[in-house]
């Protein structure tokens, strides 16, 4: 039997505040343990939690950026279980009346474009962390992540498959860092994604059972978890066995995910609107104000790359995935206007597998896009080939200069003088006669046998173009 | 001394006829003397009363100080205060000293205010009798054999016992009322939101409010200058402009149109306090109010309204209380279960066990549309009751409670009666409305009679100027306990 898998994402993003939902307490990573936990945040008695506006501000762009209806009253909600790294013994959450409902999410896929909806995103605190190594047989407790702002953004069970999912939460990655509204730090846990994951006979239009797999903080986990989850509960099934509905925790040492606990041992959180929080308002002039400060968001500026460029969606999608990349394109095509598909070519592949190699974001290029623009252009007129290029943008990485600098420091200017090419040509064909012979005679093939003679002669400096003329011209007699 | 108003305290402190050091050293040996007979206080600490005695005088001698500089108040030990022990009459923290003061004890610190102790109380404020009290129950200044009322009955009887010229209180559902009745003195529940929540240990969210207690309306009203006012770190501390609570207190109050509702004089309402009731309502008419029945249909029904939205809001409250950062933690346990268990097993009392079980019960999955929604709607109902009385009367009248002091143990097996005590002041948290007690004489065995005045939204200053009118006419906030009004040599 062919199974389907079916996948539903709740993503956690922690809102870029400076301070944290419910206090003034900083959200700094990597502080000493407990060093940023006030009073409100070791919940001492008596204790109130005051509302971040920046936190709801940043909510509300996510919910415009998605076309989500902002709800005008939204309420906060008490979620009450025990934990240690919980100090007040529940989590502020929204429950009934969340701040985004609905909205949905266009993420591009090789095959197409597909639209995902969204269920709700509503605003909470993060807990704490519990420390069960150092402490010889007892558990630390570190509040400092305690009471950072989250936005859980969920969706419907609209993904199928392994890469969807990933592909859906790389596209709200992307989004969340255009919106400013998180850094998208995965390894600091800034965006963790939980999946919802079920199987069913493929053409079936009923929902399996689901199980839930916690806390996945990067998409190759996010992957892996999935096609394990999936091939675990296909197993069962064709055991003759039934998916129990739980919550499961994937173990990335071992690529499995196992039983955390069952819908039977599920707490019962007994939700119900903190009376220290007065429901959330936002007024249409918020609203408006939140709106005109929206920047241009991911799928608007990749159709725009399409149309202004002339470049596939695809590439728009790649060179859309950061605002600093695009604005890296955009700034170099800007110089280059007539060359928009060369830059994109060189954004996309030089430049971003430098990057990739050196393990640097685009805004630490040692290349600026102004610099590479200036290379480009040489390429463009003649001046150098795109293989030696190549050469040059390596010279550039390593900070050898700007791109004519290096061209006429190593003469790697091209040689475009036809009567040198023809000299160099006619002392080639002159040097391998039997080639010659074997050509004429029908070896097409020998053709670049003698554009390679011409380029190791010149070093690569000599024009292709002008080469491939001449050869065939004087070939051909 | 003990009789002294608050202004006529300030203005022995304006002329130098009395310094806050000799009027704190005065109540300091008042109640090393009389506590252990009332137990009113769980922490006095002499030295740090008495160095901000100093600061008060000097204070006032730089020409800086405000009325109530160098006054002594006694708080109760709801309210965080810096360096205190502040254990809210729990064993849970009995060990947990704050390092941070509450909104109200900042304002009283700032006021030039002497913190005279932590007063006696119900454990977190859940009681009516003082008997829940980890550190024992208060007796009565009225009569020994007496509970004081709760859950602020450390503080209504330290002023009753005239071991504080005032001292706070907090009204959950009538915890500064009722033991103001039950010992004799004054105290108001402001509207919510008019005083800040912050640093006031939480017992119910939307019902908690703090107030003064003291002898006299007109000391209220000073005081509540001082505690009342908006706090950006309570959400739902209302922004108002603030007011001069004393402003009306000496206003005539002919013409005043009180509001009787038929269900506050009806069965279950002993006959000792609806005679006191009736004498003080006499005493209104005589000045010139005229008096109007009002209907407050679903006064029966604020009980389970009130003993189901109070307890789930407290069973989260009190969550915190897990011996993982703070306060009690059991000795000797097994993993982390047994150490929540046994922590809150020893550390809470049994009417705090009872009400985190009813609270958690009623939020279950299952019962909450049942139980918690509907006692939400209920609430609404209530409010809106108040709202139609509000249209033909200007305050609402009858008794605080429905008898005056029961004994010690007459009620601590029965938990139901003990509730049905708060009967005629819950409806008024339900509602947010601002609530005063004040002395209407004595019923049976010479016991306090409280009479209640229910104001509208924000009407604080004229409910003061009411009280106060009435107390001008009458002498009973000026009573003193038998064998207490004696001045010591």
């Amino acid at each position: 039997m062919k199974w389907e898998i079916v996948v539903g994402l709740e993503v956690h993003a922690q809102l870029s505040t400076r301070s944290k939902i419910f206090s003034g307490a900083a959200t700094a990573f990597g502080a000493a343990p407990n060093a940023q936990a006030c009073a409100v945040d070791i919940a001492l008695p008596g204790v109130l939690p005051v509302l971040n506006r920046g936190a709801v501000e940043k909510a509300v762009r996510f919910g415009l950026a998605v076309g989500a209806s902002i709800n005008r009253r939204s309420v906060f909600a008490r979620k009450n279980y025990f934990y240690p790294d919980l100090p007040k013994g529940y989590q502020i959450s929204q429950y009934e009346l969340p701040v985004v409902a609905g909205g949905e999410v266009r993420v591009p896929l090789k095959e197409g474009e597909k639209t995902v909806r969204l269920v709700r995103a509503h605003l909470e605190e993060d807990a704490g962390k519990s420390l069960h190594e150092d402490f010889h047989g007892l558990s630390g407790i570190d509040l400092n992540r305690a009471g950072t702002p989250l936005l859980e953004i969920v969706s419907e069970p609209d993904l199928r498959g392994s890469q969807e999912p990933v592909a859906y939460a790389k596209t709200l990655h992307s989004l969340v860092r255009y919106l400013d509204i998180c850094d998208g730090n995965m390894q600091e846990g800034s965006f963790r994604c939980d999946a919802n994951v079920s199987v069913r006979p493929q053409g079936s239009d009923r929902l399996g059972t689901r199980c839930e797999i916690k806390n996945l903080n990067s998409f190759r986990f996010l992957e892996k978890a999935i096609e394990y989850e999936a091939a675990r509960q296909i197993a069962i099934i064709e055991d003759g066995g039934t998916i129990r509905q739980e919550t499961r925790l994937f173990d990335a040492d071992r690529g499995e995910t196992r039983s955390m606990r069952s819908k039977e041992e599920a707490h019962d959180y007994r939700y119900f609107p903190d009376p220290d929080l007065l429901p959330l308002e936002i007024s249409e002039a918020w609203l408006e104000e939140v709106r005109r400060s929206l920047p241009e968001l991911p799928e608007a500026k990749r159709a725009r790359f399409v149309s202004a460029y002339g470049i596939s969606p695809y590439d728009a999608a790649v060179l859309t995935s950061t605002r600093e990349l695009a604005a890296y394109f955009e700034e170099t095509v800007a110089v280059l206007p007539a060359e928009p598909k060369l830059c994109a070519n060189w954004v996309m592949g030089e430049v971003s597998g430098h990057l990739n190699r050196d393990g640097l974001e685009i805004d630490q290029s040692p290349v600026s896009s102004v610099a590479l623009a200036g290379l480009l252009r040489r390429i463009g007129d003649g001046t150098i080939s795109g293989k030696i290029a190549k050469d040059v943008f390596e010279a550039m990485w390593t900070g050898a200069g700007d791109a004519d600098a290096i061209i006429d420091a190593q003469g790697l200017r091209q040689i475009s003088d036809s009567g040198e090419l023809e000299r160099i040509v006619d002392g080639i064909i002159a040097a391998n006669p039997g080639q010659l012979a074997d050509y004429r005679a029908g070896r097409d093939k020998l053709f670049a046998f003698f554009v390679g003679q011409v380029m190791k002669q010149t070093q690569g400096k000599a024009n292709p173009a002008q080469v491939n003329d001449i050869l065939r011209r004087k070939l051909a007699r | 001394m003990l009789n002294a108003s608050l202004s006529e305290l300030a203005a022995l402190l304006d002329a130098r006829k009395l310094s806050s050091v000799e009027l704190t050293r005065f109540f300091l040996d008042r109640i090393e003397q009389l506590n252990p007979t009332f137990n009113a206080f769980v922490t006095v600490r002499e030295e740090t009363s008495l160095a901000q005695a100093r600061a008060a005088d000097q204070r006032r001698a730089r020409g800086e100080a405000l009325l109530l500089t160098g006054i002594p108040v006694a708080q109760k030990d709801i309210f965080c205060a810096k360096g205190w022990p502040t254990t809210c009459g729990s064993r849970m923290l009995s060990n947990f000293v704050s390092p941070y003061d509450a909104e109200i004890v900042r304002r009283f610190d700032a006021a030039g205010v002497v913190n005279l102790g932590k007063t006696n109380m119900d454990e977190f404020a859940m009681g009516s009798s003082n008997e829940t009290s980890f550190f024992g129950p208060v007796r009565n200044p009225w009569s020994p054999a007496a509970v004081p009322g709760g859950s602020s009955g450390g503080s209504a009887a330290a002023v009753a016992a005239r071991l504080a010229p005032a001292a706070t209180g907090t009204d959950t559902g009538g915890s500064i009322r009722q033991p103001a009745a039950l010992c004799g003195i004054s105290g108001i529940k402001p509207t919510y939101g008019v005083v800040s929540r912050y640093g006031m240990i939480a017992f119910a969210s939307s019902l908690d409010q703090a107030g003064p207690m003291a002898k006299s309306a007109a000391d209220l009203a000073l005081l509540l200058n001082v505690m009342a006012g908006f706090d950006a770190r309570d959400s739902t501390s209302l922004e108002r402009p603030p007011e001069n609570y004393a402003r009306d207190l000496v206003k005539p109050v002919a013409g005043l149109r009180i509001g009787l509702p038929k269900q506050y004089f009806a069965e279950g309402v002993s006959a000792d306090v609806i005679r006191g009731i009736e004498e003080a309502i006499a005493a209104f008419r005589r000045l010139g109010c005229e008096t109007v029945e009002v209907d407050l249909p679903n006064t029966q029904l604020s009980i389970p309204v009130y003993y189901v939205l109070a307890p789930a809001e407290a069973s989260s409250n009190l969550a915190r209380y897990d011996g993982v950062r703070y306060g009690h933690r059991a000795a000797q346990y097994t993993d982390l279960m047994d150490m929540y268990q046994k922590s809150r097993a020893e550390g809470f009392g049994a009417e705090v066990k009872r009400r985190i079980l009813i609270g958690t019960y009623v939020l279950s999955h299952g019962y909450y549309d049942a139980y918690y929604l509907q006692a939400q709607k209920l609430r609404r109902l209530i409010a809106h009751d108040f709202a139609e009385a509000f249209k033909r009367c200007d305050v609402i009248m009858g008794p605080t409670s429905p008898t005056t002091a029961f004994d010690l143990g007459a009620k601590s097996g029965d938990p139901v009666q003990m509730y049905l005590s708060d009967i005629f002041t819950i409806a008024v948290n339900l509602a947010g409305l601002p609530g005063i007690s004040i002395p209407a004489g004595f019923g049976d065995r010479g016991r306090p009679v409280g009479l209640q005045i229910i104001g509208n939204y924000f009407a604080e200053a004229r409910m003061l100027n009411v009280a106060h009118q009435y107390q001008q006419a009458t002498d009973w906030h000026l009573r003193v306990p038998a064998g207490l009004e004696v001045e010591p040599a």
